[in-house]
């Protein structure tokens, strides 16, 4: 009955969301403005019925139901129940019921929430938004049904991947779920705007929480998928440039130069037309990292089935959704008016750089990603294209995106003097001057990458705090906290990355029973195996005893696990995380001598990479929650007069 | 500044952007890109020296050997061809390597036609199959276990 009921709810919400689109797109015609009022419902109803939908497949993981195909594939009665859970949407058809229920609740928020927009701007962009879910409706209903009935019975199920038991990666896709699909409520409000002709500050205001939600979301999802494939894949790295990792990383490049160029629109009323391009681009780049990661185009991890017709019909969604997108972009840029001007030295005058070389690190790892795939598809050659590749052409511009950032939120809007900024950039290129000098002094002979990066981190640091000298702090608004943060988190991070490339220490040995060895700071010495067992797994673990100095001595265990169902041999890490830095431990083989392979690293500072990256989420969480609440407090205003389109907080600096 | 003029300058900037973007694409592509080597590949276009490159195919039953350190292994991989490519790795090998599996491993060649890898490439499952081989018509010898 559960199965049934999804079914039936995932049937009448796409029937719904049919409905909403034709409902909408006629009612955007002048004079038609009182559809508003059926659209709306519509896509509440239409929201209530994916998410109930989605809660009766949770309930057949928790349950266990094994007539359910679905279930029988992924699941197993012995598994935790969070890994249950989880293993709904750790497989193909639950991750697309996930992806649509995220965006059908997204376009009920839209409609229950959204009061800034014009009326007609709202119905055409709940009607895009129906365009987009509809797609995605089919392709479940018609491609990958989750809920599909087995018969006969088996006996129990076959159990989720081993690699996607793991708490972080309990959560990973849902958050990088909510950011794709929050950049979807993005394009539409894009695609309603054209439609309607009222690309503007006020449609940007709208907007903007749209495009920071799901940018603090990628934000978030990422951080976790580096985390996770840090410690669970046992290969010590944070970011490999695989297919996969790309996917997620060229929305979140998108959204960031979004986020900035809507910033622009919003309060400076310029760059139209550019940010509706950026809005598409964005949304672009979430349905190519779809159609990557769930088309089987890529094997890995997340490619959980690999069959063309999925593959084709992903591929159709994206070029009716893409192509149809550019054609309107390209039929109203004309009517799209020209923004307000600027001066090349400003604040605005900033952001188009930040935008540009945005584009430009996303060109480079789009070209990286798609660029075998093409190659394979019209030659028939293979071809890898690796990191050297990307760390090469992508890096450098990272590092002048990121030198920029210290400058950017040091500039005034419409117009400001070079002689000024200097001025206010003396201390940060001081402190750049100096870490340079320390790291050429005591670090010699690090790449060029790394130097770079660990001398201008201090600086980007100094200088991203610099908009709060001088300030109250308590009365700095939440938005330029928001800003300061996620600047800093930026600095933070690359600071991470730079020191774990240029510091890492490794030692690889196969080691005797007693023996002792040492990495870095640390002497580790090996007390021989013992088994354990866990609810699905068995394993071998290794008794690691380290010591750092005279400090105290610690067990590390690292383990050789071994899934029962499916039968499938892991790697567990086990990682020590000091303030400095981590120890990673890996346990390897056997050699049939009495010795067993170990892989040690000591990585200074490796932790710095996700700190950083959180406080980036954190700063856009700030930024949020000013946003919205000047939003309810100038709507409060607005019933007595207009407030100009103005940022405050700037002012201050002298 | 009129915004006529401002947004052709902001269009040109973009269009220079993309520009310098291809051209590191491409400089950086030429250099790096790994292409990948099967054993037959390495006979018909010669030893790759000057980069990195991939090379994949099965490991032959009965080729693996362990040096006395105890963490390097010499293997051999060969496919539906004669041609085989001896191969040298120093690491602990992915969970599911073993022999009669597939692999795929990046490193460079040295002259006298050894592999020497710097990575052996990891498989996520026992179904997993290298894309690069999997239309090699080697998955068959795959599945059986």
């Amino acid at each position: 009955m559960i199965a049934e009921a999804g079914l039936a709810a995932l049937w009448l919400a796409a029937s719904l969301s049919l409905l909403q689109m034709f409902l909408g797109w006629a009612s955007v015609r002048p004079g038609q403005e009182a559809m508003l009022r059926f659209v709306r419902p519509l896509a509440v109803a239409q929201g209530a019925l994916a998410a109930f939908s989605f809660v009766m497949l949770l309930c057949l993981f928790l349950r266990t139901d094994l007539s359910v195909q679905l279930v029988v594939a992924n699941s197993h009665s012995a598994k935790p129940w969070i890994y249950k859970l989880a293993g709904a949407w750790g497989n193909h058809e639950g991750s697309m019921l996930l992806w649509v229920t995220v965006l059908a609740v997204a376009g009920a928020g839209v409609a229950l929430f959204e009061r800034k927009l014009r009326q007609d701007t709202h119905v055409a962009t709940l009607a895009a938004q129906a365009t987009i879910s509809l797609g995605f409706y089919g392709f479940l209903l018609f491609a990958s049904n989750p809920f599909t009935r087995i018969f006969p019975i088996p006996m129990d199920g076959n159990g989720l991947n081993p690699l996607l038991q793991d708490p972080g990666l309990a959560f990973h896709p849902p958050t990088l779920y909510f950011g794709y699909v929050g950049v979807s409520v993005a394009f539409s409000f894009a695609v309603g705007a054209l439609v309607t002709r009222d690309v503007g500050p006020a449609f940007a205001r709208a907007m903007r929480p749209w495009v920071l939600a799901a940018w603090i979301f990628l934000t978030l999802g990422i951080v976790a998928g580096s985390y996770w494939a840090y410690y669970e894949l046992g290969w010590g790295g944070w970011w490999f440039w695989d297919p996969v990792e790309n996917a997620s990383l060229m929305p979140w490049l998108a959204a960031t130069a979004l986020l900035h160029s809507v910033t622009v629109l919003a309060t400076r009323d310029g760059l139209r037309a550019w940010t509706v391009m950026l809005a598409v681009i964005a949304f672009s780049m979430s349905m190519i990292g779809t159609f990557l990661v769930r088309s089987g185009i890529l094997t890995s991890v997340h490619a959980f089935a690999v069959d063309p017709q999925r593959g084709a019909f992903i591929l159709m969604l994206l070029c009716v959704y893409i192509g149809g997108a550019l054609a309107l972009f390209g039929a109203r840029v004309g009517t799209v008016k020209e923004g307000a001007a600027f001066d090349p030295v400003s604040r605005e005058g900033m952001l188009v750089v930040n935008n540009l070389l945005l584009s430009i690190i996303l060109g480079i790892v789009m070209v990286g990603t798609l660029y075998p795939l093409g190659v394979e598809a019209v030659t028939g050659e293979k071809l890898s294209v690796g990191p050297p590749y990307f760390n090469k052409a992508a890096g450098p511009v990272a590092l002048v995106l990121v030198a920029l950032m210290g400058a950017g939120p040091l500039l005034r809007w419409r117009r400001d003097s070079a002689k000024a900024l200097a001025q206010r950039m003396a201390v940060p290129i001081l402190a750049a001057a100096v870490s340079l000098l320390l790291v050429v002094l005591l670090a010699p002979g690090i790449g060029l990458l790394p130097l770079l990066g660990l001398a201008l981190a201090p600086a980007v640091a100094v200088a991203s705090l610099a908009p709060l000298w001088g300030r109250n702090l308590r009365r700095t608004p939440l938005i330029t906290w928001g800003m300061v943060i996620a600047h800093l988190g930026i600095a933070v991070s690359m600071a991470g990355m730079a020191a774990e490339s240029a510091f890492t220490k490794e030692t690889l040995i196969a080691a005797r029973v007693g023996q002792q060895t040492s990495v870095g700071p640390w002497t580790i010495r090996f007390e021989g195996v013992e088994p354990v067992a866990g609810p699905n797994w068995t394993a071998i673990a290794a008794r690691l005893v380290v010591r750092r100095g005279d400090g105290r001595e610690l067990l590390l265990r690292p383990q050789a696990r071994m899934f029962s169902s499916p039968p499938t041999p892991t790697s567990e890490a086990a990682i020590l995380t000091r303030l400095d830095g981590q120890l990673y431990t890996v346990i390897g083989e056997p050699d049939g001598q009495g010795r067993w392979q170990l892989r040690l690293w000591w990585k200074p500072a490796v932790t710095l990479i996700w700190y950083g990256g959180g406080l980036v989420a954190f700063g856009g969480f700030l930024s949020l929650i000013g946003r919205l609440r000047r939003a309810r407090r100038t709507k409060r205003q607005d019933e007595a007069e207009p407030t100009p389109a103005f940022e405050p907080g700037r002012e201050a600096l002298a | 500044m009129k915004p006529k003029s401002q947004r052709l300058i902001l269009v040109s900037l973009a269009v220079i952007a993309l520009g310098v973007a291809v051209l590191l694409a491409m400089s950086a592509m030429r250099e790096q890109a790994a292409f990948f080597y099967a054993p037959a590949d390495v006979q018909r276009l010669g030893l790759p020296l000057d980069r990195p490159v991939r090379v994949g195919g099965m490991v032959k039953e009965g080729s693996l050997r362990r040096h006395d350190d105890g963490v390097t292994i010499d293997f051999i991989v060969h496919d539906e061809t004669e041609h085989t490519i001896p191969v040298t790795f120093t690491g602990i090998v992915p969970n599911l390597f073993r022999e009669g599996s597939g692999v795929v491993a990046e490193g460079r060649f040295q002259p006298d036609g050894r592999f020497v890898a710097s990575e052996i490439l990891a498989k996520h499952d026992e179904n997993y199959m290298p894309p690069e081989l999997s239309d090699r018509g080697l998955h068959k010898t795959e599945t059986i276990e």
